[in-house]
């Protein structure tokens, strides 16, 4: 499959590409690990006149802690492999390194961006879930200046962001918790088959408190995928579970509003809508109690 | 229609060839360069039978285009025996452990089987079969692939331990 031929550039500096973006607005498009546009424009779903290719701009791939120790900044051009294996993101925020080791497959990893994922806003990506359940940010910079947008304000709606024409995202930002922090996350997810899109996907962090009468819910973000049009906050979840006590019930609650505020919709080759909304269900469920067993593990042990 | 000029080092040797943006790596690689050993399967970024490496890194080379690949350095399946002719253990371990069939899938299988062993020099069997979760083999059941890549990564460190 060929894809219709177009103008291509390939900028070192985010000025240019900046740049481009505007000169050649309404018919560009960023190429960035190019796993999920590449394809488009193979079966010509996407046919953009002009290619910025941001492979060889410089700065745009790093995992680093802020100064203040707060916040765990993304490059936006790092592969999902990357956070995949970083020993930061595993000790800082290990649900984002279980949810990148669950996209596609390796050779998809190794290419593949969480910039790039971001702003495809495809309601079965991953990175969308995990980045709400975390409750991250993405920096964009366009004509006027950088700005910085909370995950929920960022997806819009199905293959929509809030990124305006002639934006680029530079950076995503991930809060960050004290080490020693009772803190879990798990991202699981049903797929038909290795590599297949998301049947249904829950990705959950939880933050814990110790108390006399047992182990308090300070925290918790949950995020699903391929359950909505796009990637969802179940927001009456989490509200199920913040300043209770952790218990089977709370979960189970949880699990039940996780599934009522899910929106599937039947499709011929991953169920219908009604078995997703159990699937969204079981894996709220699942997610929380490994989250939750994290948690505890994790306070147990101190700073990991 | 506009070209440009794509400067690549494959298997050790430069290349430079005028190319459409729009042509995919693969293509470039079979057809410009003539290595046909990598292969088309599913051209959609499913099969992994045309994986290469770029700049060490195992990618689907039908998911890329040639231009992108500008002045970085390739290694195809052609690149993986030595000079003399000797298969490299991946490629013996597959021979020796009939990693194959009908061998559409296996230069895919070896080269993902390299950058895995690069990345974990000894896995386990699990984490040999999420290795190759991105290449088809519509054949063998993968078992006798992932009894190739086990057999090659002791064959590989029992090299390695020679040399020091």
């Amino acid at each position: 499959m060929l894809p219709r031929s177009f103008q291509y550039f390939a900028p070192t500096a985010v000025e240019e590409v900046t740049g481009l973006l505007k000169e050649h607005e309404g018919d560009v498009k960023i190429l960035a690990g190019g796993m999920s546009l590449i394809p488009l424009m193979k079966m010509r779903l996407a046919s953009p006149g002009y290619i910025v290719d941001i492979n060889r701009v410089k700065g745009l791939e790093y995992i680093e802690e802020s100064e203040d120790g707060k916040a765990l900044l993304i490059g936006s051009l790092t592969r999902h492999h990357s956070l995949e294996s970083s020993p930061l993101v595993k000790k800082r925020a290990p649900l984002l390194s279980e949810a990148a080791g669950s996209i596609g497959d390796p050779q998809v990893r190794n290419l593949g961006t969480i910039g790039g994922a971001l702003a495809h806003s495809d309601p079965s990506g991953d990175w969308g879930a995990a980045i709400l359940a975390v409750r991250g940010a993405v920096m964009a910079l366009g004509p006027s200046g950088e700005r910085s947008i909370p995950i929920d304000d960022f997806l819009v709606d199905t293959f929509t962001t809030a990124l305006k024409e002639g934006e680029l995202i530079t950076r995503v930002s991930v809060p960050t918790l004290p080490e020693g922090a009772k803190s879990g996350g798990a991202y699981l997810k049903l797929e038909r088959k290795a590599g297949d899109f998301a049947t249904a996907g829950v990705a959950a962090q939880l933050v814990l408190e110790e108390r006399k009468d047992g182990d308090y819910c300070t925290y918790a973000g949950i995020g699903l995928t391929a359950l909505g049009p796009k990637n969802l906050r179940a927001s009456n979840a989490e509200a199920r579970l913040v300043g209770r006590r952790l218990t089977k019930e709370a979960i189970s609650e949880a699990a039940s509003a996780a599934a009522s505020e899910s929106a599937p919709t039947d499709d011929p080759l991953r169920g219908t809508a009604k078995y997703k909304r159990q699937m969204a269900g079981l894996f709220t469920r699942r997610a929380l109690e490994l989250a939750a067993a994290r948690a505890r593990a994790h306070g147990g042990r101190g700073a990991r | 229609m506009t070209t440009l000029q794509v400067k690549v080092r494959v298997n050790g040797k430069e290349s430079a060839k005028e190319v459409e943006p729009r042509l995919l790596l693969v293509h470039f690689i079979r057809d410009e360069l003539g290595l046909t050993g990598t292969h088309v399967g599913c051209d959609t970024t499913n099969c992994g039978a045309c994986t290469i490496l770029l700049d060490g890194k195992s990618v689907k080379s039908c998911t890329m285009f040639a231009v992108q690949a500008d002045g970085r350095s390739i290694t195809t399946i052609e690149g993986m025996q030595a000079a003399d002719g000797e298969l490299h253990p991946i490629q013996k371990a597959f021979w020796e452990n009939h990693g194959l069939q009908c061998g559409y899938c296996t230069p895919g299988m070896v080269m993902q089987a390299a950058w895995l062993l690069r990345e974990n020099p000894s896995p386990t069997e699990q984490e040999i079969r999420l290795g190759i979760s991105g290449n088809l083999c519509r054949c063998t059941g993968y078992q006798n692939i992932v009894k190739s890549v086990k057999e090659a990564a002791k064959a590989m460190q029992t090299e390695a331990k020679g040399r020091r």
